[in-house]
């Protein structure tokens, strides 16, 4: 019946609103900024697309969701299908609805962006997935092939590892996760912060893998507790999705003065020790007036962060300027909702201490735009003689991470490239027969529908493998 | 869970606890220390694998209540379970034939000290081992460390065992004598303990390791939170130590941080029942 809807009565629907936290109220809790929208909300919103026969929303996405397919039985109200449609295609869509930068992928080029604003994708991708997050025994049954007798060991829980979990579960072999922390998801629990992504919604997509008989092992270091070998002996195949969970340091002066963190500790502290509660024995500054050095998401997790922990200032100090921000475009329109301040073509030259050793103030460096460089982007040159101090009590360092070699280093065979990251072929493939690698440990700090990319080819490379050694 | 198999008390608030961690205790090495959260919803600690048994598949922990969750740890009954041990982390010792070390312990240092000590011998050292306390019952593992220890000397602040005064007065003593001098001195204690250490031998360009204990949350060099500068450097001591030499270690820095969170440990205490809060300030100075 609705799609009956002629082209003309679609483009005439405006884009949905997502409901919000107002930024007064938000900054005063942890709870999720947006709200979901309403069923009628999601069904108006889905009826706005025009179920292009060229999909090039689905070319945007990474793990090619069918979004028209989804969307039209959404817009039909028939959420079971929209529901099997989506997570036959996204293993973690709750997820992804949430963070995935759409401005860029999928919503960049759906068709209706070219005139006025595009389908809201990401909006009904989490309405659908959180309706079926609500009604499990609403969904259709999965059937799971019989067991095919293969092992296979995962190393880290982020979404690349989840993600194959799922994937290779759904084929028939047996998966055994090992993660080193105490609880899993990966940058998915430590790194995004409760306000953008409840951790209510990672521990229901866990327990869901944990249903179709995937095994989980937490406080398991591999590279220390065990080794890579060791899993090779014991399973027949592995997959490492350990992540880029390495600070890179400033190097500047005063880095290491009380109240300076590293972007992971300080949000490890809020999000995975849960500091930002009173009842829960894990510290952290509070500072004032806290500085955060980036333009990254992790940068505007870090710095609205600071702002619910009471900060009265809190700064983004980025080298470049709002365009080359790298974090999502919601992210900085939320963060500038809730009085963020944002300090642009400035660069940290010094981190200042009083004589009892904490943060006092940041000494800046004022930068100008010059030429392109390799990226293309123009690179921030500093203007001669041009520095000021911004007094601050807190410094969070969120400039980037790099790979952590804790696992690489056990196991020298490895090939790597000059950063230190896991070389392999398109299809996950490293230099070792049998081990996979995918996420952020092969491209570097990249995005959560990348790693489940690339954790989806290459369980399709390993499911291929393991047939292989029959 | 990790299952709490003993616990005695071998010291005022010092507990020797066995918990079984079969993966750990297969691959563990003298130096490395595990990351423990006693409860959910609890804090990470991290603490010195003090020994182990591959056959029973125990480690030992010995451990000093100070604070909040060292304290919720040794009160943990026979027969309850740890909700997490991640390890073995950080770098084992690296032990070499040296000749003739001298072994310090101060204070709960002498149990991190413990296993590092026992693993010298073998390779052809000869031990002396120093143990340093405020007061007799402070002086821990005296049998131990003597079942390898060519001489084990005491000393207390307070003269109620062994000698009265600190741990480098009797190492100095040691280093002056041309037969006893040793080629390397290893010593684990509290920060001023372990910077006294490493200034005395300096001028004899004696190899001396301590262990760092800067605070750590991951204990897997995600969260840079255990930063240590050693020889102007910037090091994680959760991977690249925590033993580290003692002639390059900026223990200015280290302690300056270890204090960071000192007002939210005070608060925390205040807010324990009567009886466990003076148990602790008992030792904590
Ligand atoms: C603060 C922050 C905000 C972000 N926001 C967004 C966003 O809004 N949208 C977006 O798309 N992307 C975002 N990203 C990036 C995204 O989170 C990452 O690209 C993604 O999580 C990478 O997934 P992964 O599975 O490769 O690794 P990770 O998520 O890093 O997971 C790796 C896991 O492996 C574990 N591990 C590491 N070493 C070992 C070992 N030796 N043994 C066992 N386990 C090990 C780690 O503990 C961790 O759990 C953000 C990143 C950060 C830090
Ligand atoms: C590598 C290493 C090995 C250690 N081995 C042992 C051991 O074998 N036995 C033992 O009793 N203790 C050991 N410690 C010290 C032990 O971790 C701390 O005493 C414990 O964390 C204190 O926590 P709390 O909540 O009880 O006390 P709190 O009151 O919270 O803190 C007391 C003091 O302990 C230190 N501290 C607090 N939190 C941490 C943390 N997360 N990491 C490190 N230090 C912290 C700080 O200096 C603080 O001022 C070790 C520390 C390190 C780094
Ligand atoms: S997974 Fe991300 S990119 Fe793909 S459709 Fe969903 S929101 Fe868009
Ligand atoms: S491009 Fe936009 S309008 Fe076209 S099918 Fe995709 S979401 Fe719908
Ligand atoms: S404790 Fe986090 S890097 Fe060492
Ligand atoms: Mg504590």
């Amino acid at each position: 019946m609705t799609n009956e809807l002629k082209p003309k009565e679609r483009m005439a629907i405006d884009r949905v609103k997502m409901p919000e936290q107002s930024p007064r109220r938000r900054i005063g809790n942890f709870e999720e900024v947006n709200q979901g929208l309403t069923e009628e909300q999601a069904i108006q919103e889905a009826k706005r697309c025009l179920l292009c026969k060229s999909r090039p929303c689905v070319a945007g996405c990474p793990v090619r969701v069918r979004i028209p397919d989804f969307i039209a039985a959404l817009a039909e109200g028939d959420l079971p299908e929209a529901a099997r449609i989506l997570l036959a295609d996204n293993t973690l869509p709750a997820v992804c609805g949430r963070v995935c930068p759409q401005e860029t992928q999928c919503e960049q080029v759906c068709v209706r962006g070219a005139k006025g604003a595009p389908v809201a994708i990401g909006y009904l991708e989490r309405f659908v997935a959180d309706w079926a997050l609500a009604h499990p025994d609403k969904l259709h049954k999965e059937i799971l092939p019989a067991p095919t007798g293969k092992k296979v060991a995962i190393v880290g829980s982020g979404p690349a590892g989840l993600t194959m979990a799922g994937e290779l579960a759904r084929k028939g072999h047996a998966v055994t996760l090992f993660e080193a922390l105490h609880d899993t998801g990966g940058v998915l629990r430590y790194g995004i912060p409760e306000f953008r992504l409840p951790k209510r919604i990672v521990d229901i997509e866990v327990k869901r893998l944990q249903d179709i008989g995937v095994q989980i092992e937490c406080n398991v270091v591999v590279g220390k507790t065990v080794t890579l070998d060791e899993l090779r002996q014991e399973f027949d195949a592995v997959f490492i999705g350990n992540g880029a969970g390495l600070p890179v340091m400033l190097n500047i002066d005063g880095e290491n003065l009380k109240g300076v963190y590293s972007a992971n500790e300080y949000l490890t502290r809020v999000n995975l020790m849960a500091a930002w509660r009173d009842d829960v024995p894990t510290p952290i500054i509070r500072g004032k007036r806290v500085a955060v050095i980036g333009g990254g998401n992790t940068a505007m997790d870090a710095v609205r962060t600071s702002r619910r922990l009471g900060a009265e200032r809190s700064i983004i100090v980025y080298r470049r300027t709002e365009v080359e921000m790298p974090a999502r475009v919601e992210e900085i329109h939320h963060a500038k909702e809730e009085g963020i301040e944002f300090l642009l073509l400035a660069a940290p030259l010094e981190i200042l201490g009083d004589e009892k050793g904490w943060v006092k103030g940041l000494l800046c460096q004022r930068m100008q735009l010059g030429e392109p460089d390799a990226s293309g982007r123009r690179r921030p040159v500093p203007i001669e003689g041009d520095t000021f101090v911004l007094d601050v009590d807190v410094v969070v360092n969120a400039v980037g991470t790099r790979a952590n070699p804790l696992l690489t280093a056990t196991a020298p065979d490895l090939k790597l490239n000059k950063w230190g990251n896991i070389e392999t072929d398109e299809r996950g493939a490293t230099s070792l027969p049998g081990v996979f690698a995918g996420g952020d440990i092969v491209r570097g700090g990249a995005t959560v529908i990348l790693a489940m990319g690339d954790g989806k080819m290459a369980a399709q490379a390993i499911d291929e493998y393991l047939k292989q050694q029959n | 869970m990790f299952e709490v198999l003993s616990n005695d008390i071998l010291a005022p608030n010092v507990h020797r606890m066995v918990i079984r961690a079969p993966r750990i205790a297969r691959v563990r090495k003298p130096g490395q220390f595990v990351i423990v959260r006693v409860e959910e919803g609890g804090e990470r600690i991290p603490l010195t694998i003090g020994d182990a048994d591959i056959a029973k598949g125990t480690i030992t922990l010995f451990i000093q209540a100070v604070g909040l969750t060292s304290l919720k740890l040794v009160g943990t009954p026979v027969g309850n379970h740890l909700r997490d041990v991640a390890g073995p982390l950080g770098q084992p010792t690296h032990i070499r034939k040296w000749g003739r070390v001298v072994c310090i312990g101060g204070g709960l240092g002498t149990a991190v000290l413990y296993p590092m000590a026992r693993a010298l011998p073998a390779a052809g050292n000869e031990v002396t081992t120093i143990i340093g306390g405020r007061s007799a019952p402070f002086i821990i593992l005296e049998q131990e460390l003597s079942v390898f220890s060519r001489q084990v000397l005491v000393t207390t602040e307070d003269g109620s065992l062994g000698r009265k005064g600190f741990v480098t007065d009797a190492l100095r003593e040691l280093i002056d004598d041309p037969q006893r001098c040793p080629q390397a001195v290893i010593a684990i204690g509290p920060v001023p303990m372990m910077r006294a250490v490493a200034e005395l031998t300096r001028p004899y360009g004696i190899e001396t390791i301590v262990s760092l204990n800067p605070i750590m949350i991951d204990g897997t060099g995600m969260c840079g939170g255990c930063r240590v500068v050693v020889g102007g450097e910037t090091r994680f001591a959760c991977v690249d130590g925590p033993e580290f030499d003692g002639h390059l270690v900026d223990f200015d820095l280290l302690s300056n941080r270890l204090a960071m969170y000192r007002e939210d440990e005070c608060r925390m205490l205040e807010q324990l029942p009567d009886e466990l809060r003076a148990r602790i300030v008992q030792v904590k100075r």
